[in-house]
């Protein structure tokens, strides 16, 4: 069954690809999209089925190459079954979406078929993200890294005849391989330290590696800092971390429900759960973790301060996913690997939801973005404009306090944000702090898109606005659904991702004999527990000096579930005793955003131009994006190009093309009539040559042998 | 003479006998009229010569009180020999047939020489060397010149028969010289005579002459000047078998004199050989650029890989000889391919040898075409045509032996080189359509073309067991 929901997208896409040829582009795109249902339909029952314990599915042999020995397996735990459901779920959605999006598109000439090869970008693209997923190795994941790469390349630049969107697309492309290099260094470097790149290997050599000393740069670290901080630069990449963000934005440019699949729900989440895949070595890394939450922390900050001045509606949902993405890693960086997982499936549905309702605004307002233009759409689209209020409430975190009823992002949210409080580190409130800020900015800027979009005068040309109308059913049916995940999905499954240990440890398939330590049980108990449960009970039972009343921690090795958290992580158990005004904070943040967007776009529609003007300098370092594009260009993109053309020009052209011409059209010619006049047919002429050859050899052979 | 010295030259004195007999049934049989008759059966003769002596194995022996040698490296060069000359022979007749060109003393002539190749690479003496050389030599000279009426046939037998002599007296100069330090004629005594390490200069003056005049044999530079014009000159079928049979037979013989006579000073006649090698090499490529008649280019062709085959030499190695000897067993098929096309070459029942007669000649007859690009890659070396694989044996070798600069140097000529096979292939295939080249020859003609072509493909995946035996030819001659 795994087998199939893994290669049911591929099988599509290439049918749909290369067959829509001979089958007709309706019935290749039908095909694709049935398959993809197909395989969400296979991944919704194995998560339902999947009892926590980790099966390794071998498809193939890979490769055998001296100490390397590979197997194209599928690893399936927790953490696959989630994605599975995530990435299967939002693409087969976003097929069905693509129906009525990609129906007519003024980028295309009449009679060009695009709409095949838009589908089977997408199946690839879901194939390539499965297998970054479900594999059970560095190496496969690396391949399914690369090929989400290749998918957004080729999705980024899909209306190739616009010069902004390929600037776009090799813009993520480039940016990428920044990140990509880390990666690669980090698993070359777990190879050469491990042996093995299988990550069962991987993770139980993870306490040797923490020994390892290694000189890496100017400093001494341990191993694992090493790896796991050349890991994370990879997930910076690809998850749009601060510093590596600057493409996400930019791949905009690509259709709406690429934007939806690729660069909100999925792909650009492929950087955490990259993170929490490798928690048994995170857990080992502290220096690196701990720069996992300030750079995660920092992210969202930034983006969400950009996001509250940018009018393209689809840029502003950007910066939030980027922002959101920062929240993810947060979590992960204090440790608390369920909550990050626990957002990332929340988000996944209501930034999907957020997304494919912006391509309905768009697409109900032929293909305009600016939100400057948009106003008064509630009535002439009541269904996006209710999906957009879910997706916003879901993403602004409304819910009631101190209990667990509320939008899905209320919930997974407050649990990053109780996390990073529960942490009691430096990073730790650093990124409380900066988060708490970050949701009331998230506030503001996604109810402002709501007001610009849907409330007040309609703005921009009156012709548009005339003809604006609602989408057809084949992309109503997907925001209702996503809807639906967005509105329930963090209320049913908060207990196993951010409940107490036995549900965390149960729904994660982590050894859960050593939680819960309550005060009062038996010393016998304990003692049993010292004699069997071996070091990492003994490690938990170790009287600790905090509070007294909760001593939680997982056991187990690492490696033994589907993330590991070690027996001195207790970031989960304080996160859930942390202090009322902490729980309370995230809430008032998300009504202080309100109250203030409603003020400044419904109450006092002139006040943001006031604000701007007062205050130029400030608006324009934010409506410029803190001005990363512009010192990357001066820093990097010029200097590159100019050493590129230096060597085009002056190494390229002139050197070697004119050191090859040189030869092939001066110098071989030039001896090769030097040796037809040698050849001049006189019989003394070739007697000399053999006479005067003879004696250079005979001179060569006294004096030089 | 015992029986058991007779025993080492049957082959070569039943040869000889028929010859001998060949000619006295032309003389007084009907003379030329018999051309067609004797060629056929000469050809079946030195064919069925070729497979006794390759079934025939057995341990090396010398007859002759070590003058005459029969060893695995000789039979590996006369089996060589023997085929690429029935081959030849084979593809000759309806070419000379048809031009009446075919005198019954050809294949005579042509038996004749190939006994002197045969004695040739048997040679363990500086007398039979000679001999076999002059008596192949002597043959050359008058095929050369087979085409009586001709002014360039005529010519390049002239020419080839002067230089020939000019080279031969360089020869056994090296020969006096050799002997008078040494005092001996046999290479097993004048081994032990150069002993290890340093050899007299006189020796070495020797040396660098007999090795001139065996490079003038394979056509090496600097002694390479007779060979276009020799090439252009003679009758296609001629020069078809001048660029096989005496090949082997001579680059046999520098092989076996070189490791035979003076195996103890390989670095010295190392740097003798490099140098040859790579002046031949260099000027094979940069030379053949100029041509448009395809003889000629196929003359500088062939200088071009001895300079390929002699870095093998230069090695110095079993290794080498090895990679030497595939690398000839796989230039005589190429060049056997190559001439069956060269001599279907024809526009209005005349030989034509201008290369640009070959224009879109891949419109008009795309299988033959197909075979000529196969045969044009692998003679430039271009993977994975069975050419390529000899190159990198012989380079293999060149490298084992840290010749590094050599290597590299002929991978650059190969590179300028490829140029000129490229050419054939460009007009074949996208020259401009305005020369009607018809589509002549015979089937035979047609069978070696596909048979040879076939091979430089085939061959890649197993080179029909000569690898085998030519590793233990090789490892007769260096110990």
């Amino acid at each position: 069954m795994e087998t199939i929901i893994l290669f049911a997208p591929l099988v599509g896409a290439l049918i749909c690809g290369f067959g829509w040829k001979f089958m007709g582009e309706k019935p290749a795109q039908y095909t694709a999209t049935g398959l993809l249902f197909l395989s969400a339909l296979l991944s919704w029952i194995v998560f339902f089925s999947f009892d926590g314990e980790m099966e390794r599915i071998q498809i193939l042999r890979w490769i055998e190459s001296g100490s390397l020995s590979t197997d194209w397996a599928i690893r399936l735990d927790r953490l696959t079954a989630i994605m599975l459901i995530v990435v299967t779920t939002v693409s087969s959605l976003v097929h069905l979406y693509s129906f009525g999006y990609m129906a007519h598109d003024d980028n295309f000439r009449e009679g060009e078929s695009y709409r095949p090869r838009f589908f089977a970008y997408l199946s690839f693209f879901t194939f390539a993200m499965l297998m970054l997923v479900t594999a059970d190795n560095l190496v496969q994941m690396f391949f399914g890294w690369e090929g989400v790469g290749v998918a957004s390349y080729l999705l980024i630049g899909f209306y190739f005849r616009k010069p902004s969107a390929n600037a776009a697309a090799i813009k993520a492309f480039v940016v990428n391989r920044v990140g990509d290099f880390g990666f690669a260094l980090g698993i070359f470097a777990i190879f050469f330290l491990v042996d093995s790149i299988n990550f069962s290997d991987v993770f139980a050599a993870a306490p040797q590696l923490a020994d390892t000393q290694l000189r890496f740069l100017w400093t001494d670290l341990t191993a694992v800092e090493v790896i796991c901080f050349l890991l994370f630069v990879g997930a910076m990449g690809k998850s749009a971390q601060l510093f590596l963000h600057t493409w996400l934005p930019d791949a905009m440019e690509g259709p709406t429900p690429v934007s939806a699949l690729i660069h909100a729900a999925t792909m650009v989440t492929a950087g955490v759960f990259l993170v929490c895949r490798m928690s048994p070595l995170m857990e080992f890394a502290p220096h690196a973790t701990a720069f996992v939450t300030v750079l995660g922390a920092t992210t969202a900050f930034f983006a969400a301060t950009v996001g509250l001045v940018q009018n393209d509606i689809k840029r502003v949902i950007a910066y939030s996913t980027c922002s959101q993405l920062g929240y993810m890693f947060a979590a992960a960086g204090v440790g608390v690997y369920s909550a990050a997982m626990f957002h990332l499936f929340t988000h996944a549905f209501f930034k999907a939801l957020l997304f494919l309702c912006a391509g309905s605004v768009i697409h109900g307002m032929h293909h305009e973005q600016d939100m400057r233009n948009y106003g008064g759409l509630r009535t002439k689209l009541p269904y996006t404009f209710w999906a957009m209020m879910i997706g916003t409430l879901a993403i602004t975190g409304v819910g009631i306090p101190f209990t667990h009823i509320g939008f899905a992002g209320f919930l997974s949210k407050d649990a990053i944000i109780e996390s990073t409080y529960g942490a009691a580190s430096g990073a730790g409130i650093y990124a409380f702090w900066l988060l708490v800020v970050a949701a009331g900015f998230t506030s503001f800027y996604s109810w402002r898109l709501i007001f610009m979009t849907f409330f007040g005068e309609a703005r921009g040309d009156r012709h548009t606005h005339e003809h604006a109308h609602e989408s057809p059913m084949s992309m109503l049916v997907p925001l209702g659904v996503l809807s639906l995940g967005a509105v329930l999905s963090g209320m049913i499954w908060f207990g196993p991702f951010f409940g107490d240990h036995d549900k965390v440890g149960r729904f994660f398939g982590i050894p859960t004999e050593a939680s819960a330590q309550h005060e009062g049980v038996g010393a016998a108990v304990e003692a049993l527990e010292h004699g069997n449960a071996g070091e990492a009970a003994e490690a938990v039972t170790e009287p600790e000096a905090e509070a007294g009343e909760h001593e939680a921690a997982f056991g187990g090795a690492p490696g033994e579930g589907a993330i590991y958290m070690g027996p001195d992580n207790h970031v989960l158990d304080n996160a859930h005793h942390s202090p009322a005004w902490v729980a309370v904070s995230p809430t008032i943040a998300m009504l202080l955003g309100l109250a203030l967007a409603w003020v400044f776009y419904i109450r006092r529609p002139e006040w943001p131009r006031n604000l701007a003007e007062n205050q130029p300098a400030l608006y324009r370092f934010l409506l410029n994006k803190w001005y990363f594009d512009e010192i990357y260009d001066a820093v990097f993109v010029r200097p590159a190009k100019a050493l590129g053309r230096l060597l085009w020009r002056r190494g390229d052209g002139s050197v070697i093309d004119g050191t090859i011409n040189g030869i092939a059209m001066g110098i071989i010619p030039f001896f090769t009539r030097l040796a037809g006049r040698a050849q001049s047919g006189y019989l003394f002429h070739y007697a000399f040559a053999m006479v005067l050859g003879i004696a250079i050899l005979i001179t060569w052979m006294t004096i030089g042998g | 003479m015992t029986s058991a010295d007779f025993q080492t030259i049957l082959p070569e004195f039943l040869l000889a006998l028929y010859a001998l007999a060949a000619l006295l049934f032309g003389v007084y049989g009907g003379k030329d009229k018999l051309g067609p008759v004797l060629v056929w059966v000469t050809s079946a003769v030195l064919a069925v010569i070729g497979v006794w002596i390759s079934l025939r194995g057995g341990e090396a022996q010398t007859g002759f009180h070590g003058m005459f040698l029969n060893d695995g490296f000789a039979r590996f060069a006369k089996v060589m020999i023997l085929f690429s000359a029935a081959a030849v022979l084979l593809m000759s007749e309806g070419y000379m047939a048809r031009r009446n060109l075919l005198r019954f003393e050809y294949p005579i002539l042509v038996a004749l020489g190939v006994i002197g190749m045969m004695v040739m690479v048997s040679a363990g003496d500086l007398m039979t060397l000679y001999m076999g050389l002059e008596l192949q030599s002597l043959s050359l000279y008058v095929v050369a010149a087979l085409r009586r009426d001709s002014i360039k046939s005529t010519e390049a037998g002239l020419k080839y028969f002067v230089l020939g002599a000019l080279s031969s007296g360089l020869l056994l100069y090296g020969c006096s010289l050799t002997y008078g330090f040494a005092g001996t004629t046999l290479f097993s005594g004048i081994i032990t005579a150069v002993g290890e390490g340093q050899a007299p200069l006189g020796l070495l003056f020797g040396l660098v002459f007999i090795a001139s005049g065996l490079a003038f044999k394979v056509s090496a530079a600097p002694f390479h000047m007779w060979t276009p014009d020799v090439y252009e000159g003679s009758p296609t079928p001629v020069t078809a078998f001048f660029s096989t049979a005496p090949k082997v037979a001579a680059l046999g013989l520098f092989a076996r004199v070189m490791h035979d006579a003076f195996g103890g000073v390989v670095g010295d006649w190392q740097q003798v050989v490099s140098a040859i090698a790579i002046a031949s090499m260099f000027l094979g490529a940069v030379a053949a650029i100029g041509q448009n008649n395809i003889k000629r280019l196929m003359a500088y062709s062939s200088i071009s890989h001895m300079g390929y085959a002699l870095i093998g030499l230069a090695a110095g190695t079993a290794l080498g000889v090895q990679s030497m000897l595939i690398y000839m067993a796989v230039y005589v098929t190429m060049n056997v391919g190559t001439f069956a096309f060269i001599l279907s070459m024809e526009k209005d029942g005349q030989p034509v040898v201008e290369i640009s007669s070959l224009n879109m000649y891949a419109k008009r007859e795309p299988l033959r075409a197909l075979a000529l690009l196969v045969l044009m890659f692998s003679l430039a070396g271009v993977p994975p045509m069975l050419g390529f694989f000899a190159k990198l044996g012989v380079w293999q070798a060149g490298i084992d032996a840290d010749l590094y600069w050599l290597v590299g140097l002929s991978a650059v000529a190969s590179a300028i080189g490829a140029y000129y096979y490229l050419r054939i292939v460009f007009l074949m295939y996208f020259g401009k359509d305005d020369d009607a080249l018809e589509a002549g020859g015979s089937p035979v003609l047609w069978g070696f073309l596909m048979v040879s072509a076939a091979a430089m493909v085939l061959g890649v995946v197993n080179l029909f067991g000569i690898e085998g035996a030519a590793a233990a030819a090789a490892a007769t001659l260096v110990n």
